[in-house]
């Protein structure tokens, strides 16, 4: 009996490791499939980002530069200054339009000057080469030194947004036969101009620090005020959103006890981060503007709106966070004498810090690109003067980025989109930074058990 | 950290109760997207030009922007609501009702609605008869009400180019649909000589005036909810659509449009002005009398909106599209004067 060979060994098919019986070849071949389902999958969603960064990029970057015209201009003190007492009060009944006279002038004269000679360039033409937006910045400047009156400055002032889409490429000779706002000669003139050095498309800072322009100059256009009314909103989420949430979040994992109340609540908390966030707009207009009487286009009220939205985003991950940190750190605070609290505040917290901060942050940056809550509570608006720094200035008028972006969408004029691109970057780029600040802290501070 | 987060939220109380008693200092305006550009270069122009803050204009629409207008009197409430259309009757109920009963109308100019189709495509020449030909539910052919047939503009009248039917026609909630419907359909279905066949085929007058304004519904006649951006984007994906525009859209995009003639007339300021165009409306903001005092600026932003130098046929609202009214002086004098409409 027991010098019995193996029966059974002999019959079994002989296989190899290196070579795959048939069986093994569909395990493989399925698994390779699946591994090619992935990777298209992945490279759809790649080929889609780079068509959205492509299309974002290539239409917005034209937005951080700027084409200007640099010119002398004689400030006649006969036009601005009429009684000739450098009174600021009389200087400022002189309008933007008497400036923007003084401007045509002094390009008229600049051309003679310099020989420019454009067949065909009409009076409307030449008026228009100069954005509506200079007449007020050189009078802005003459109102804080009634001193330059009567003097010869160089003014750098900015061109009309055709005449800048000539130069990023958005309008050509052939359209600008088409158009009533520009004209072949007028960028046969800024042609010229160029030629002589006086006119040159530079970086644009003031597209991130200028506030909103109207329909007529979007050459002027700019997010400042919008980054600021986002900035505000930000702070307002920070200083409510995290301290309640965080709170809640602690009570509701090593506090509360399990009962039908605690699921209900938590029932709920889950179902309000799936609420379309319009709902909480139509709920901000309804408690924060028609009952508390807070201000409409404020920081404040977006913010409050952004806190009910965050609430739930960011109560849901600090539980996942608390919850992973290993009981045994509970029991070994209890176990030495720690009270409930300082067990939670002394170890439990501190552990679970990069967890929960990480859904604050990528919280945060939800609320960041929301528009539709916004929409209801007049933040959408045309907002020129910037808010004043905070407390007060949270009660001021301001925009938000998303809401920029929607706005300029719906212009008229086509320079408005490649704003909008460009404020898609700006908001693009905020997001990054705050994405990339989560994932540093997850880093700097993840414990592994 | 704790007492940190406590400090901050406390500010934050204590920074919202500080604010609702203090005052409002810039003028609140909203409503009508197709007044909003012209609010906006009147605000932007207001606020350089003078020592009060640049007003707030939020967009909306006319109904959106006069209800909230009627929502009552004080500081959280709009001062100015701009509408495409005069106040409707139940609005004006719904003001005074709110105690918003004094109401200062201001008609700033004309806007034209103008038939634009892409800039390579055929030249149209339309009546008003053509559009409701093309585009209505039901239309009469031979004397006989039958269920829209044609498809292509060439089978409603041969000088009309050989290209299907579409047509991008504002929605529902823009107040210019209503002109739409009114002076281009409702007034094409006359000339068609449509009205009095309803009239006999539908029993009496209400109903054919409603058969004379609905719109066919088999996707020859498109909905925009949104704004004329995206009418635009439309003919540029349809080249062979035509879409409905207002003139000042129109003149900021000549050259990507072609627009078509009504009655043989180009659409333009001078022919809005003259009358000799028939598609336009006039434009409105409406002023809550009872916060001129308490809003600083407010008489000083609606007498700054209307005055020759921004309102005027040679001001930049016309420069943008706006026709200039003929009765401006009248306009002037009676915001000089605060005068109020009945309610």
């Amino acid at each position: 009996m027991s010098d019995a060979s193996f029966p059974t060994a002999a019959k079994t098919p002989r296989t190899s490791l290196l070579a795959a019986d048939p069986r093994t070849r569909k395990r493989n071949a399925a698994e390779a499939r699946f591994r090619a389902y992935g990777l298209a999958a992945i490279a759809v969603a790649l080929v889609m980002l780079v068509v959205l960064l492509v299309t974002i990029f290539s239409g917005g970057i034209g937005a951080f530069r700027q084409t200007y015209l640099t010119i002398p201009v004689t400030l006649d003190a006969a036009q601005l200054d009429k009684k000739g007492n450098r009174n600021p009060e009389d200087i400022k009944k002189v309008l933007t339009l008497t400036y923007g006279k003084i401007l045509d002038k002094a390009l008229d004269a600049a051309i003679a000057d310099k020989g420019i000679q454009v067949a065909g360039l009409s009076d409307k033409d030449l008026s228009g080469l100069i954005s509506k937006e200079a007449s007020a910045d050189l009078r802005d400047r003459v109102l804080a030194d009634p001193g330059l009156i009567g003097q010869t400055i160089e003014a750098r002032v900015l061109v009309n947004g055709r005449v800048d889409g000539y130069y990023k490429g958005r309008v050509s000779m052939e359209s600008a036969a088409r158009d009533a706002n520009t004209s072949p000669a007028q960028l046969e003139l800024a042609d010229a101009l160029k030629a002589q050095g006086m006119l040159a498309t530079a970086w644009n800072w003031s597209f991130l620090t200028s506030p909103d322009a109207s329909d007529q100059r979007p050459e002027a256009a700019g997010v400042g005020v919008a980054i600021l009314g986002s900035l505000y909103m930000m702070l307002v989420v920070l200083a409510l959103a995290v301290p309640i949430g965080v709170a809640a979040a602690i009570y509701l994992e090593e506090f509360a006890p399990r009962n039908r109340w605690t699921d209900i609540i938590e029932v709920n908390i889950s179902n309000l981060a799936a609420v379309p966030s319009i709902v909480f707009g139509i709920l901000g207009l309804a408690a924060f503007i028609n009952f508390a009487g807070l201000p409409q286009s404020a920081p404040i009220v977006g913010g409050l709106v952004l806190v009910l939205m965050t609430l739930p985003r960011i109560i849901i991950p600090a539980r996942a966070a608390l919850k992973a940190v290993p009981p045994s750190i509970r029991d070994a605070a209890l176990g030495v004498g720690a009270s409930r609290m300082q067990s939670v505040f002394h170890h439990v917290l501190p552990l679970a810090t990069p967890g929960i901060l990480t859904g604050v942050i990528l919280g945060m940056a939800q609320a960041l690109g929301e528009t539709a809550p916004l929409l209801l509570i007049g933040m959408v608006a045309f907002v020129k003067n910037f808010p004043a720094a905070p407390p007060e200035g949270l009660f001021d008028p301001a925009s938000a980025l998303p809401v920029q972006v929607y706005n300029w969408t719906q212009r008229a004029d086509p320079a408005f989109v490649e704003r909008a691109s460009g404020a898609i970057i700006v908001l693009l780029a905020f997001l990054l930074c705050m994405n990339l600040f989560a994932i540093f802290l997850r880093r700097k501070f993840e414990r592994r058990w | 950290m704790k007492s940190a987060k406590l400090t901050v939220s406390a500010l934050a109380v204590i920074a919202a109760s500080a604010g609702v008693a203090s005052a409002r200092d810039q003028i609140q305006v909203a409503g009508s997207s197709t007044v909003l550009p012209y609010a906006t270069i009147v605000a932007e122009a207001f606020g350089e030009n003078t020592d009060f803050p640049t007003p707030v204009v939020e967009s909306g629409g006319s109904s959106a922007g006069l209800k909230k207008f009627c929502e009552g009197v004080g500081e959280n409430t709009i001062d100015i609501a701009n509408a495409s259309r005069p106040m409707k009757d139940s609005e004006k109920a719904a003001c005074k009702a709110a105690g918003v009963t004094e109401v200062i109308e201001v008609r700033i100019g004309y806007d034209g609605i103008v038939f634009a189709s892409d800039i390579n495509g055929k030249d149209f020449a339309f009546t008003a008869a053509d559009w409701f030909n093309a585009l209505a539910a039901e239309v009469v052919k031979d004397g006989k009400v039958v269920a829209n047939p044609y498809t292509k503009w060439s089978e409603i009248r041969a000088d009309l180019p050989d290209q299907d039917i579409l047509a991008f026609v504002p929605g529902t909630k823009h107040g210019t649909r209503e002109v739409f419907e009114e002076k281009v359909i409702a007034a094409g279905c006359k000339e068609a000589g449509a009205t009095e066949v309803f009239a006999k085929e539908k029993g009496d007058e209400d109903k054919a005036k409603e058969a004379c304004s609905a719109l066919r519904t088999d996707g020859k006649s498109v909905d925009i909810d949104g704004d004329y951006t995206e009418t635009l984007a439309r003919i540029q994906s349809a080249p062979n659509g035509i879409g409905v525009f207002g003139l000042s859209f129109y003149e900021n995009n000549t050259d990507k449009l072609k627009v078509a003639t009504i009655g043989g007339v180009t659409p333009s300021t001078e022919s809005i002005a003259s009358g000799e165009y028939p598609v336009s409306r006039p434009l409105f903001f409406y002023v809550k009398k009872q916060h001129i005092g308490t809003i600083q600026g407010l008489k000083e932003f609606a007498e700054f909106f209307v005055s020759d130098e921004l309102a005027g046929p040679e001001g930049p609202l016309a420069a943008y599209g706006l026709v200039a009214d003929p009765e401006l002086a009248a306009t002037q004098t009676a915001v000089a004067d605060e005068a109020t409409i009945a309610q």
